[in-house]
């Protein structure tokens, strides 16, 4: 139950709620959005804001200069130019509004319903989507504009029409993810109907990006309606900044400044709701904090925390050894500790388990060895010896060159670390033509080789074959066939058999053992599963919460665990666990004697 | 308590599911039948793609089903759709392998537990007395419900949804791997949960599971499926100790034990009955 309690009240609250504070630390976002607010507010109390009339002609203020009295001067027919930027801003606003809830209300129910149901639906819906997207747009427009007689709401709504393809196109993809996650299907067992499951789930799902979409959809929008002002499309008497840069354009070369207030005004809104629109996309799409990407500068100092775990051999004489390792993870918070100082090695030919639960950073201290922590790891140690040979300090591009050649690895998913365009083939021959410098023919002799080696009975079937064509357990065995292909002296094993059928795991395992003897390698193994450390290992390091919590030969460390979490972790395997029928037994006795 | 009262509650009868996938056609469940009383855990145990899962989803109505039938409290919902498993809902429940993609991420934790409810169209002061008693009973603290999913470890995640199949007392729970994405303290704990909660509430599981462990300790009586067929059925103490079927053998004996010695020794036989 340790593990298993609630969150202390300490722990950091993620996601959701942080998404208004995440974006108020972006200054790009916060000033975009100060001055879409700003526009926004100059729209509404234009009334207030307006020191003129926007539409009373002063003849002598004809394409006046700025002034104390009109700050942006007057335009060619003599009105003046700020309390026309300000109620034209009133227009662009209310333009967008109705294109984008044209949009929204056409492209979102239709998009999520595709996506969700499928099948017909889908295939109607789509066609109709991309019917409308090869129309010309606007041609349409000036059609719509000569026959309503130029109804500038009619012609933002046929505006919104256009827009709507690209919501279409974000909802169904959306809802198309979302329709596989098992939380639709616990939906649907709990009894919802398809209609209460598109409301509750569905539309939650695609709010996200819509906002995001329509800050583009806005700015979009926005610029059409600049254009079809421009050419002179809309009331006259409504004051518009598309109007108004017509009219600045007509005198360009003899007074700049009366195109230069409204093209600024429509730029800077266009900017602002592009920028507000790709700080939300960042913040709401899973990437890397640029500051952490190239962060490998900061390392985690050696702190106050004394190192754990103890090698039990001579540098000269092991395959691995690995002195006071730290692992952070750089983070939105500051850095996060992983791995606080830990000490293993491993001797030739010895079989080394690094065993814990999730979280222990047992997977977190072996990439370190490889150099292959995610984005945002750093890693320091004291040292860290691969065959007797220092090599923590050498430059990166040292260090991989020992990857294929010194150290083989195993990953954990077989089928994400195969590259699913390539064949099998392929993906053997290249490493060992480019890393070992092999000629093709001998390249694929090798290839085929292991893969006989490893178990695959039909090297040349596998061979020719993609990825998604093998099993998952053919897949591991292909990329044991390319850990062992370079003759490593040390392979390490990262949870090499969790994703496998327990069938499958033991044929992987009896497939390890051998091939460790037969070539004479350390193997490190990390896994969750005492099952597979008693199965494969000689000696074992337990970890727990980033420490080595004790190391030991295997034979001791299961009769006789130094460690109160040792021993928890090993009870927790259920091989010898009372079974149900005895649970039972134990609990009528248990009533019984309570009875009695 | 597993016989008699009535007959079993769930009774599934030579069920035949296909997949079709463009023109070939997957014969996923091949002729199975099997049946659970009231208060009873049964174990469905086998590989990926053996149909286990599958199973699960045609007694959910998840699958659709080519033959046979499922009767479930005396009444045929082999086909039932619509409304007809809409009412379902009150009786049979689910809780899925993924404790991170079985809850709506963008939901609080009192929205995703009172959903159930409110579906049904139960009042909303009843539903949170419901989820507030429901939360207890799952050992999570009363304050988790305005709290959001990505706030909680896999082995709480795994509470909260047992907690919703719960919500609405049903009589069958389909557990489709419901400990395997789980850290081995945090599995035996959650184990120890769903014990519990059958014996202060009658309710029966159908646990689908790969680990021969883990429904040792909680299923009364297991079948054993590979490839589309139950190949063996018994009670729990026969099928974990004492297996006949040759798979069953094999897959007892790849599942590694946690003692180095009898580890050695198991392997030997098992390296035997793969030659063999």
């Amino acid at each position: 139950m340790t593990t298993d309690t609630f969150p202390a009240s300490g722990r950091p609250v993620r996601a959701r709620r942080g998404l208004w504070s995440r974006y108020l630390r972006r200054p790009v976002g916060v000033v975009a959005l100060a001055v879409f607010l700003l526009v926004v507010a100059a729209a509404l109390l234009a009334p207030l804001l307006a020191p003129h009339d926007p539409n009373f002609v002063d003849y002598t203020l004809t394409k006046a200069p700025p002034g104390p009295d009109h700050l942006m001067g007057g335009d060619s027919a003599g009105r003046d130019i700020y309390s026309r930027l300000l109620y034209g801003a009133r227009t662009t606003l209310y333009g967008a509004a109705v294109a984008c809830l044209t949009g929204i209300l056409l492209g979102v129910p239709t998009g999520v319903a595709a996506g969700y149901f499928g099948g017909r639906t889908d295939r109607i819906c789509s066609s109709i989507s991309d019917g409308v997207q090869s129309v010309p747009g606007m041609i349409v427009l000036l059609i719509v504009a000569a026959g309503t007689g130029s109804n500038f709401t009619v012609l933002m709504i046929t505006i919104g029409v256009f827009m709507a393809p690209g919501y279409y196109r974000i909802s169904r993809s959306r809802a198309l993810a979302v329709r596989r996650e098992p939380y639709i299907d616990a939906a649907r067992v709990a009894g919802l109907t398809n209609v209460q499951i598109l409301r509750a789930h569905m539309l939650r799902a695609v709010r996200a990006p819509i906002v995001i979409q329509s800050a583009l959809t806005g700015g979009i929008a926005m610029g059409m309606q600049a254009g079809l002002q421009f050419l002179g499309i809309g009331s006259a008497s409504t004051p518009s900044w598309g109007a108004m840069m017509n009219d600045g354009y007509r005198n360009m070369q003899t007074h700049p400044l009366i195109l230069l207030w409204p093209s600024a005004a429509l730029g800077i809104t266009i900017a602002a709701l592009a920028f507000m629109g790709s700080v939300l996309a960042d913040l709401l799409s899973v990437r890397a904090e640029p500051g952490t990407r190239a962060g490998r500068g900061s390392a985690p100092a050696a702190g106050d925390e004394a190192p754990t775990g103890e090698p039990a051999h001579p540098v000269e004489g092991s395959a691995l050894r690995i002195e006071n390792l730290r692992v952070a993870f750089g983070g939105p918070d500051g850095d996060k500790r992983v791995v606080h100082g830990v000490c293993l090695d491993a001797a030739p030919r010895e079989v080394l388990g690094i065993v814990g639960e999730s979280g222990s950073g047992k997977s977190q201290t072996v990439l370190s060895v490889l150099d292959l922590l995610p984005a945002g790891g750093r890693a320091t140690a004291d040292g860290i010896w691969v065959g007797g040979r220092e090599i923590g300090a050498l430059p990166r591009g040292r260090r991989h060159a020992l990857l294929g050649t010194e150290i083989g690895y195993v990953p954990q998913e077989p089928m994400t670390n195969l590259d699913p365009c390539y064949t099998i083939g392929h993906q053997l021959v290249e490493p060992l033509r480019v890393v070992h410098r092999l000629p093709k023919a001998e390249a694929r002799g090798r290839a085929r080789e292991i893969l006989l080696r490893v178990g695959i009975t039909d090297p040349d079937r596998v061979m020719a074959s993609y990825p998604h064509q093998l099993s998952g357990g053919m897949a591991q065995r292909v990329l044991i066939a390319g850990a062992v292909a370079g003759r490593p002296s040390l392979l390490i094993a990262d949870e090499p058999t969790t994703a496998l059928d327990v069938t499958v795991q033991a044929e992987v395992l009896e497939l390890l053992r051998e091939l460790q003897e037969e070539y004479g390698m350390a193997l490190v193994i990390v896994t969750h599963n005492f099952g597979v450390v008693a199965d494969i290992c000689d000696r074992v390091v337990v970890m727990k919460d980033g420490r080595v919590v004790e190391t030991g030969p295997v034979g001791r460390i299961f009769a006789d665990p130094g460690d109160p979490y040792t021993a928890e972790l090993i009870r927790a395997s259920l091989d010898d666990t009372e079974s149900r029928i005895d649970l039972d037994a134990a609990h009528d006795q248990a009533g019984q004697a309570v009875e009695a | 308590m597993k016989d008699g009262d009535g007959g079993p509650l769930l009774e599934v009868n030579d069920l035949v599911v296909d997949y079709r996938r463009g023109q070939t056609t997957f014969r996923a469940l091949k002729g199975v039948s099997m049946t659970i009383g009231p208060g009873e855990c049964v174990g469905l145990v086998g590989e990926s793609g053996s149909g286990k899962s599958t199973l699960g989803k045609a007694i959910l109505g998840l699958a659709a089903v080519t033959s046979g039938t499922i009767g479930f409290a005396g009444q045929d919902i082999t086909r039932a759709r619509g409304a007809a498993r809409r009412r379902l809902a009150a009786d049979i429940q689910v809780v899925f392998q993924d404790p991170y993609g079985s809850l709506d991420p963008t939901m609080t934790i009192g929205q995703i537990l009172a959903e159930p409810l409110t579906a049904s169209g139960a009042p909303r002061e009843e539903a949170r007395a419901a989820v507030a008693e429901m939360l207890e009973h799952v050992r999570l603290p009363s304050d988790a419900v305005t709290r959001y999913p990505s706030e909680f470890s896999g082995g709480q995640r795994q509470r909260i949804a047992i907690a919703r199949a719960l919500v609405r007392r049903p009589r069958l729970i389909v557990c489709d791997e419901p400990v395997s994405a789980l850290d081995l303290t945090t599995q035996s704990a959650v184990i120890d949960l769903f014990i519990d909660i059958q014996r202060e509430t009658g309710v029966s599981y159908l646990f689908v599971s790969h680990d021969l462990g883990v429904v040792r300790r909680i299923c009364h009586r297991i079948s054993v499926m590979y490839q589309g067929e139950i190949v063996e059925s018994g009670d729990n103490e026969r099928i974990t100790r004492d297996p006949e079927h040759p798979y069953t053998r094999r897959l007892l004996l790849a599942s590694p034990v946690a003692d180095p010695v009898r580890q050695a020794e198991r392997r030997r036989t098992w390296l035997g009955l793969r030659v063999g």
